[in-house]
């Protein structure tokens, strides 16, 4: 039993409608499962809040990327003119800080949108040319016009019969196992 | 039009038309817009339009490489009129470049379903015209191989850039405008390119969409942080987009020269961007929807509503105009109403009268509702509001530098036939590239026209 399991990630569903989805999400939720996925073409309102998933750590690393930056690319502006070479120009300040602004704005905005787009990759662990639900038969539908719902084998609740039969009980079309390698 | 659009002189086009055609589903939208880059034959037309786009593109190279060789001597520009062509070309094309990155990330702030269907091939046009905006200051150089010098870099001489200088505020702003712009088109096309590879047959383009796709799955929490990710990048591009063409107009209000050194330039020329921008946009929409009979997803209602945003911008520019002219007057500086009258009388006086005629006055037609509707109008619209922005960037760059402060100073422009074969190739390269973005990308976000489904579907209930 041990040994078969082991190549099987979990258990697969398929609704046709994004508030079904929504709707055995949360029943999932109920029913004591904690390691299960959705996957949707567009993103669900709602999914989120009923899979119980809590504010993300985008935001975070966006605002550090802004602050490293901002305060990196002034510093720099003041180390070159104030020690680096500092050059005086008919006694004018070597801070002249107003004259920073733009790039320091500019490489605000560049550091933050970095951080963004790569932080939410490597959130997400992508890139990741394989993952097992790519096995699911009628996967390729998730990409299209299906929302599917996947209870995974890890999960101390998951038994193969009583799963996918729960997973027939919440309207799921085609459920069937899904394989790990 | 489709069966379902009311008739084109309908008073309430604007009201009823949909963001969406009627009737569609999930499956529908994805057929439609992937069958256009996995499935659809490519037609004859598209060959020959790409041929003739990359045929312009060979006179750029060809044109380009003549000015390495010889140098910017091959150009019009001269003492005192150092800036030419180059430049009038770069504002115009990093102008137009401004619409896309609006219409993403602005529109998309202020929860604008129509821009849901355009806003992919405008980020595309937007960074097309920022890399043809890009080669015109490069190529302006001299020396373009020397061009690493305007980024901060540990040198044998320990020198550094003028950060003091708009000139290279001006590099910070662009360069960043083109690397938040990519990625902000990167991350809308990542669940896309997921369609993509799913949808397509050989294995070759599973292979490569694959590898764009970066893996993605359409997992829920994949999709919440990818939510958080792009919005923050569209609160993010918003100031920048406003920021880039201000940074651009610096280069010119910075500098004392009459004309120039005025406060209204920075919004002004944001303004005039995104009059350009959206100019282009309706240039290659119309076109785009009818080779592909995409008249469900940019529909009438797309259309109204651009060329409304051209006619508020447009009165904004037409503002701008109105009170530099004024201040000129009311300052009494004896160089700034000497410029206004060589305006108006000089030798380059015809190009400000077809600038106010493109820009200000034709453009006034776009308060009939019957003409705002009219396809083949609204085309022609985009294309003299394009020439007026080209002109206002020549009056502005040309007038000034021939008729500053002293007479002796004085001098005449006119561009050679090579600066001509650059600008037109720029358009050529322009071209192709959209071209080959229609063909090997979907033009429209699949995964939000998507949402769009859900979203209209439940106004119908």
């Amino acid at each position: 039993m041990i040994a078969h399991r082991s190549h099987i990630y979990g258990v697969i569903g398929e609704f046709e409608k994004p508030e079904q989805l929504v709707h055995a999400a949360a029943k999932i939720r109920e029913a004591g499962y904690r390691y299960y996925e959705s996957y949707s073409p567009f993103p669900v309102e709602g999914l989120p809040e009923a899979m119980g998933m809590r504010r993300n750590m985008v935001p975070l690393i966006t605002l550090l990327g802004g602050l490293a930056g901002g305060l990196g690319g002034f510093g720099f502006q003041y180390w070159v003119n104030v020690y680096s070479y500092p050059m005086n120009i008919a006694g004018r300040p070597l801070n002249s800080w107003p004259a920073f602004i733009p790039v320091t704005f500019e490489l605000t905005i560049l550091c933050a949108s970095l951080a963004a787009v790569f932080g939410m990759l490597a959130l997400n662990r992508l890139p990741q040319p394989h993952h097992p639900i790519f096995n699911a038969h009628r996967f390729t539908h998730a990409s299209a016009d299906r929302f599917f719902v996947c209870i995974q084998a890890r999960d101390k609740k998951f038994h193969l019969a009583d799963t996918a039969r729960f997973l027939q009980g919440l309207a799921a079309h085609h459920v069937s196992e899904v394989h790990d390698d | 039009m489709s069966a379902g659009d009311p008739p084109i002189d309908s008073p309430e086009i604007s009201r009823l038309t949909p963001v969406l055609g009627p009737g569609h589903t999930y499956s529908s939208v994805t057929d439609k817009i992937s069958a256009i880059v996995l499935t659809r034959p490519t037609s004859l037309g598209w060959y020959i339009g790409f041929l003739i786009a990359f045929s312009i593109f060979g006179v750029m190279n060809i044109a380009i490489g003549y000015l390495i060789i010889k140098g910017v001597g091959i150009w019009g520009i001269n003492i005192p009129i150092g800036w030419g062509f180059a430049i009038v070309n770069f504002v115009w094309w990093i102008g137009i470049g401004h619409a896309g990155t609006l219409i993403s990330a602005i529109l998309f702030l202020l929860n604008q379903k129509w821009r849901t269907s355009i806003n992919r091939f405008a980020e595309a046009m937007t960074l097309f015209a920022v890399a043809c905006a890009g080669i015109f200051p490069l190529i302006h150089t001299g020396r373009p191989w020397y061009a690493f010098w305007m980024f901060p870099y540990p040198s044998v001489m320990g020198i550094w850039p003028q950060f003091r200088s708009p000139l290279i505020w001006d590099v910070f702003a662009v360069s960043t405008y083109g690397t938040v712009s990519l990625l902000f088109w990167f991350v809308g096309l990542i669940p896309d390119l997921a369609t993509l590879r799913d949808r397509s047959t050989s294995k070759p383009k599973q292979i490569i969409y694959g590898m764009l796709a970066l893996g993605w799955r359409g997992s829920a929490r994949h999709w919440h942080r990818y939510q958080s990710a792009y919005l923050l990048l569209a609160g993010l591009a918003t100031p920048l987009v406003l920021s880039v063409h201000t940074v651009v107009s610096f280069d010119f209000a910075i500098a004392i020269v009459p004309g120039w050194h005025t406060t209204i330039f920075p919004p002004y020329f944001v303004a005039g961007a995104i009059y350009s921008g959206f100019a282009m946009v309706i240039t290659i929409a119309i076109p785009l929807r009818k080779a592909y009979g995409l008249e469900d997803f940019i529909t009438m209602r797309h259309l109204e509503n651009m060329a409304k945003v051209m006619l508020a911008t447009g009165l904004i520019v037409a503002y701008g105009y109105f009170f530099e002219f004024f201040m000129s007057l009311y300052s009494g500086n004896k160089f700034d109403v000497f410029l206004v009258n060589q305006r108006l009388h000089g030798p380059y006086a015809p190009f400000y009268y077809a600038l106010i005629l493109c820009n200000i006055l034709i453009p006034q037609l776009l308060w009939f509702h019957k003409l705002r509707t009219n396809v083949v109008f609204l085309f022609l619209m985009s294309i003299v509001v394009n020439v007026g922005m080209w002109l206002e960037r020549f009056v502005i760059v040309v007038i000034s530098l021939t008729r500053d402060f002293v007479p002796s100073a004085w001098g005449r422009y006119s561009p050679t036939v090579w600066d001509w074969a650059t600008f037109i190739g720029t358009m050529g390269m322009f071209v192709m590239l959209i071209f080959l973005f229609v063909r090997v990308l979907p033009a429209i976000s699949i995964a939000e026209m998507r949402e769009l489904v859900t979203e209209t579907s439940e106004e119908h209930k």
